[in-house]
């Protein structure tokens, strides 16, 4: 197969970016999009051009490194699948593609299709954990978790921290990530002591990023590799009203005699 | 000179060896804690966790990554799950139980004290996941649920649906991330180690380079600890992730840390083929297939006809036919045998030949197509993702792929390298699976390492080391840093015709045919040959394009096959030099007349450890004597 | 802002709505609740128009009701509603600038997957309404707008008067039309803002929300079609 690829090139942080046309040739359906990618850089290299810059890591869909908008999609046309995991019989020889960064102020573009996404980092520093001092935890099954419960923090847990919900955000929105956080540890018990801390935390550092807020668009569940729902915004919204209603000054802690 | 290592292991019977070691170890008082700096290379299972752990403690901790994120390591990818010995199905399983099973599994090739540590820490790292949220499976009671796993007669594997790795691992990185928050934690990510610095004998810290600015930088410290996984990707194609990498061990190797048993790689059964040489991975596929589906060929050469017109008396289903009891359920190495020995004689399907038959049709015939569906549907469906074919209509194709390393630097009880102050965790050290490692192994052993070994024994190392302050003005760093550079300048001068890639797999190539699977003097013989030649070309005829000064993917790539070419090399020496066979170091001229393993127990009874003594010189083989107290020697057989 | 660490939380009852209201979520909220005082407050609003079916005398004794009976009433909601509009545009405002912040570079290409015609008109329809809002109480609260010369008291006079002029008409039926979009994507969002739906397996599916919308929509553009078509006598 054959496609023309319409790729966003930009040599650094603060380099002004363009699209560059490349012709993909020689595509076998049977190739993942990162490894046409592969043959479109082998080639530019053969031609004495860099290679185009983009994340990837375990091309099996859960390291999250991978993420490019295509054709105007994050991730692509295939639902609830990352890019690493989309192939190319699922388009048409000879269509023309377009390939763009994750566009997002907390995402800045380093080059080509690199972004930053050290945000997300910071909003887990911020308050997505657990404390729980390594040793002396007590017996595992000493707390009890309903199965349901266990499988709707499973669900949430599954975030791959892609970016894809940003990038398919019209409003830039980390709504779904944080969420997802929230909700993974807000509904198991070990994780109670600090819920309405972690929320509170989760969402001043989330807005201090840049992040836009969510008008319940549904782009980002739609982008989403691992299909998260909706659910985990308004869950993170009732237990930020909880929260705050909750919000007490700490006290001072006394100096021991 | 053939000197024996001390692996240090503390005396005692075996059950209390740890926590007699435990007391016996030197403590560092908390209010020196935040003097001492550890750095923390690789931040997966093994490195998150000592990273989160010292920090805690109170050490001034870096820890490096060469992700965008320390959340992206490859211990992520792991699917089955976790062993521990908990016994919560009451089904007889102890702390002893597990230590044996993990003892013959490795085919008597690791270190007995290590081994019952790990098992002995097992259940400490459940508690320890659980506190932290790990949304382990649940019965409906809400107790912890348990499956079993290949090698083990006892349910003692927890699970996060098929994603257990990952849930570890961001458990790791949230306990990690908190102390960033906190400030008691530096991390670097998009950061790779390029050199170790050692000084008076001592590791004293590291050069990196930033991979964004492609700025080389220094960082000195008390305690250096690797955990950066394994080096499978020297086969080019096999489970590991693309950036997983050889270049931190490596360049400690250099630095004088010895390399311990590199020749044990483990190839696992049940991957998917190969559909094409711009193949950049392959995916592994849950060894449960194997409980219901049946494995053959066509018993013709070169049989092309479709899978369903293939009639049942001319299909060979070979392993039920080579092993009567075990069947399809063959342990790992003797099924990944097979599938070779039967497409070397050209009966393999599928594009270019390299594949065997994985056929569910008597299965959905006698449990019905839901049944199937029930238990294997989300494998299904990652199939079908990939080869666009239906398995619950036309059989799975399914290959042997480099999946995980047994081999890597090797440590004492301490987990110290041979250089003092060089801790190695996780797949990086050359580990507690002997030959071969057991299913939901891996991340047991680097959790143990990460929570529970390493926190004790960097303490032991700095408080009883006399540790003169060293920082980034020493020499010894300027030295690193310009060797660092050059080699990088060196690199992009080269301005030749061929790809890294191309070199890469060039060099898988050679790997997977003569030093794969099933390996043999003539084979390893000519990789020995053949391997120098690739590496000569590379650095003579590699393109390397853009700057040191940016970000450069292609620069990356090059300078981890760079190492890549020279620790094949070794792989293929040990290969050669351990006349026997064992767990998954296959010798063609060592096995029984029925086609198994042959281990010389007399001879090969231990640990190869080999010392890097310059560029020109074969490196030196050491030994480690192992010693078999507790669990006896014997042939396993699974006819 | 790259290596920076977390923001501190200043915590404590005194910078509580202050926290509340600098963060997206708080806006948020502030517009969900404000929302859906407006919508309750135009359900009633479209039952009280409906009267207008049932003659001249029953629409203006309720008029006369409204503004006599319980005037007080009438003012305390009419504070309600300003207060709820005010806080509802200048969250909107505000919400809008930061979103449209945080892309500041547009992709080439963009393909929606799951936005609504709805959900993204919120905000161009937000201010049609706005625009329509002060039209409409210059027209039929204070007659400051007058296509037909204002009956004060009489409000059947001013409908049947003003409607019965084809702009007019037209205004507040494409006003109803933006109206019905609004609240079928913005009651439906308001109540997930606060968090308070019960978790589903299709979460874009909204039946109550369609519902409130569809019998908004058909409820208000009754009067003036009716009117326009000679259907009311």
């Amino acid at each position: 197969m054959k496609f023309i690829l319409h790729v966003w090139r930009q040599a650094g942080p603060k380099a002004q970016g363009a699209f560059s046309v490349y012709e993909a040739t020689g595509i076998s359906g049977d190739m993942s999009f990162l490894e046409m990618m592969d043959v479109v850089n082998e080639s530019l290299i053969e031609h004495g051009e860099q290679p185009v810059a983009f994340d990837h890591d375990c091309r099996e869909g859960i390291c999250g490194a991978c993420g490019m908008m295509i054709n105007g999609i994050a991730h692509g046309p295939m639902r609830a699948t990352a890019t690493c995991q989309l192939f190319m019989r699922h388009f048409e020889d000879g269509d023309t593609i377009y390939v763009e960064p994750w566009r997002a102020r907390a995402f800045p573009v380093i080059k080509d299709l690199v972004v930053d996404r050290s945000a997300f980092d910071r909003v887990i520093a911020a308050g997505g954990y657990i404390t729980a001092a390594t040793g002396g935890a007590r017996d595992a099954n000493n707390i009890l978790v309903a199965k349901t419960d266990a499988d709707d923090a499973m669900d949430a847990a599954a975030c791959i921290g892609c970016g894809a919900c940003v990038a398919a955000c019209p409003n830039g929105s980390a709504s779904l990530f944080a969420g997802a956080k929230v909700t993974h540890l807000g509904v198991l018990p070990q994780g109670q002591a600090e819920r309405r801390q972690r929320v509170l935390r989760m969402i001043a550092q989330m807005d201090e990023e840049g992040f836009g807020g969510c008008t319940w668009h549904g782009e980002c569940h739609e982008a989403c590799p691992k299909a998260i729902s909706l659910d985990v915004i308004s869950r993170m919204n009732a237990d930020y009203l909880r929260a705050l209603w909750a919000m007490r000054d700490e006290k001072q802690e006394q100096g021991a005699g | 000179m053939s000197t024996a290592l001390d692996a240090r292991i503390p005396g005692g019977p075996i059950a209390e060896k740890w926590n007699r070691h435990k007391f016996e170890m030197k403590l560092v008082n908390p209010a020196n804690k935040r003097k001492h700096t550890v750095l923390v290379v690789g931040s997966g299972l093994a490195g998150a966790s000592a990273a989160a752990s010292l920090a805690e403690l109170g050490y001034q901790v870096k820890c490096f990554c060469f992700q965008d994120s320390p959340r992206r390591a490859h211990s992520i990818a792991a699917q089955g799950g976790i062993n521990a010995a908990k016994n919560y199905q009451n089904d007889g399983d102890s702390i002893y139980r597990l230590f044996y099973d993990t003892v013959k599994g490795g085919d008597f090739r690791s270190r007995e004290a290590n081994v019952f540590r790990l098992a002995e820490t097992s259940l400490n790292i459940i508690d320890q996941c659980v506190a932290q949220g790990v949304p382990f499976a649940r019965e409906y009671g809400g107790l912890l649920a348990n499956r079993s796993f290949g090698g083990a007669q006892v349910s003692r594997t927890f699970y996060a649906r098929g994603q257990t790795g990952q849930q570890l691992l961001l458990g790791a990185y949230q306990a990690l991330e908190r102390q960033v928050g906190l400030g008691r934690l530096r991390m670097y990510p998009r950061t790779e180690m390029l050199d170790l610095v050692v000084i008076d004998g001592r590791a004293r810290g590291i050069v990196v380079r930033d991979l964004v600015t492609g700025a080389v930088a220094s960082h000195a410290a008390d305690v250096v600890v690797l955990a950066t996984g394994g080096y499978g990707n020297v086969f080019y194609l096999s489970t590991n992730a693309k950036g997983s990498n050889c270049t931190a061990i490596w360049r400690a190797y250099k630095r004088g840390a010895g390399f311990a048993n590199p020749c044990y790689t483990q190839i696992h059964p049940t991957c998917i083929p190969q559909s094409g040489d711009h193949q950049s991975k392959l995916t592994l596929m849950s060894e449960s297939l194997r409980n219901d589906g049946r494995v053959w060929v066509p018993k013709k050469k070169g049989d092309a006809r479709p899978p369903n017109q293939i009639p049942e008396a001319e299909r060979d289903y070979y392993l039920e036919r080579k092993y009567p009891s075990f069947g399809n359920l063959s342990p790992r190495d003797i099924a990944s045998r097979a599938a070779k020995e039967v497409c070397d004689e050209g009966r393999g399907v599928g594009p270019g030949g390299r594949g065997v038959y994985l056929d569910f049709a008597d299965a959905i015939k006698r449990l019905g197509v839901e049944t199937i569906r029930e238990r294997y549907g989300n494998l299904f469906e990652m199939y079908e993702r990939i080869t666009a074919e239906n398995p619950y209509t036309v059989p799975m194709r399914i290959y042997p792929a480099v999946h995980y390393t047994m081999g890597g630097l090797w440590v004492d009880y301490n987990l110290m390298s041979t250089v003092p102050g060089l801790h190695v965790a996780g797949e990086a050290n050359f580990s507690d699976h002997g030959a071969n490692r057991l299913g939901a192994s891996a991340l047991m052993q680097g959790l143990a390492d990460g929570y529970f070994v390493i926190p004790y024994t960097v303490g032991d190392y700095i408080g009883s080391a006399k540790l003169e302050r060293a920082d980034e003005s020493h020499p010894a760093f300027r030295d690193a840093e310009r060797g660092v550079a050059e080699r990088t300048a060196r690199l992009l001068a080269i301005d030749g015709t061929r790809t890294v890639d191309s070199f890469h797999r060039e060099l898988g190539k050679v790997m997977w045919d003569y030093c794969g699977m099933a390996r043999n003097e003539k084979g390893l013989t000519y990789a020995l040959g053949r391997i120098p030649e690739i590496r000569a070309e590379f650095w003579t005829n590699v393109d390397v394009p853009g700057s040191a000064d940016e970000l450069n993917q292609a620069l990356e790539k090059a300078g981890r096959v760079a190492d890549f070419l020279e620790l094949g090399e070794l792989i293929c020496r040990d290969a050669l030099e351990r006349r026997e066979s064992c767990g998954a170091h296959f010798r063609e001229e060592y096995q029984t007349p029925d086609g198994e393993a042959l281990r010389d127990d007399e001879h090969f009874a231990h640990v190869a450890v080999w010392q890097y003594r310059g560029e020109d010189r074969t490196p030196e083989r050491l030994q480690e004597p192992l010693e078999f107290e507790n669990v006896h020697l014997s042939q396993r057989s699974y006819k | 802002m790259a290596g920076s660490q977390p923001a501190a939380l200043g915590v404590g009852p005194t910078n509580r709505v202050r926290l509340f209201w600098r963060s997206t979520v708080g806006k948020k909220i502030v517009m969900s609740v404000t929302g859906l005082i407006m919508v309750g407050f135009v359900l009633l609003h479209m039952i009280g128009n409906l009267q207008i079916f049932e003659g001249a005398a029953r629409i203006n004794a309720y008029s006369h009701f409204l503004h006599h009976t319980i005037n007080e009433l009438l003012w305390l909601v009419r504070v309600v509603l300003l207060v709820s509009v005010v806080l509802h545009i200048v969250a909107a405002i505000q919400l809008t600038r930061i979103d449209r912040a945080a892309r500041p570079v547009a992709y080439r290409r963009r393909e929606p997957q799951a936005a609504t015609v709805a959900s993204r008109s919120m905000r161009w329809g937000g201010l049609a309404l706005a625009l329509f809002i002060v039209f409409h109480v210059l027209h039929l609260t204070t007659g400051t707008i007058q296509p037909v010369p204002f009956a004060p008291g009489d409000v059947y006079a001013n409908v049947m008067g003003g409607f019965r002029i084809w702009w007019v008409t037209l205004i507040y039926v494409l006003a109803m039309i933006a109206l019905g979009l609004h609240i079928f994507h913005g009651a439906w969002s308001s109540i997930r803002t606060l968090g308070v739906n019960r978790p589903k397996a299709e979460p874009l599916r909204r039946p109550v929300a369609a519902l409130v919308a569809v019998i908004l929509w058909a409820g208000f553009s009754v009067v003036p079609v009716a009117v326009f078509f000679g259907w009311v006598r």
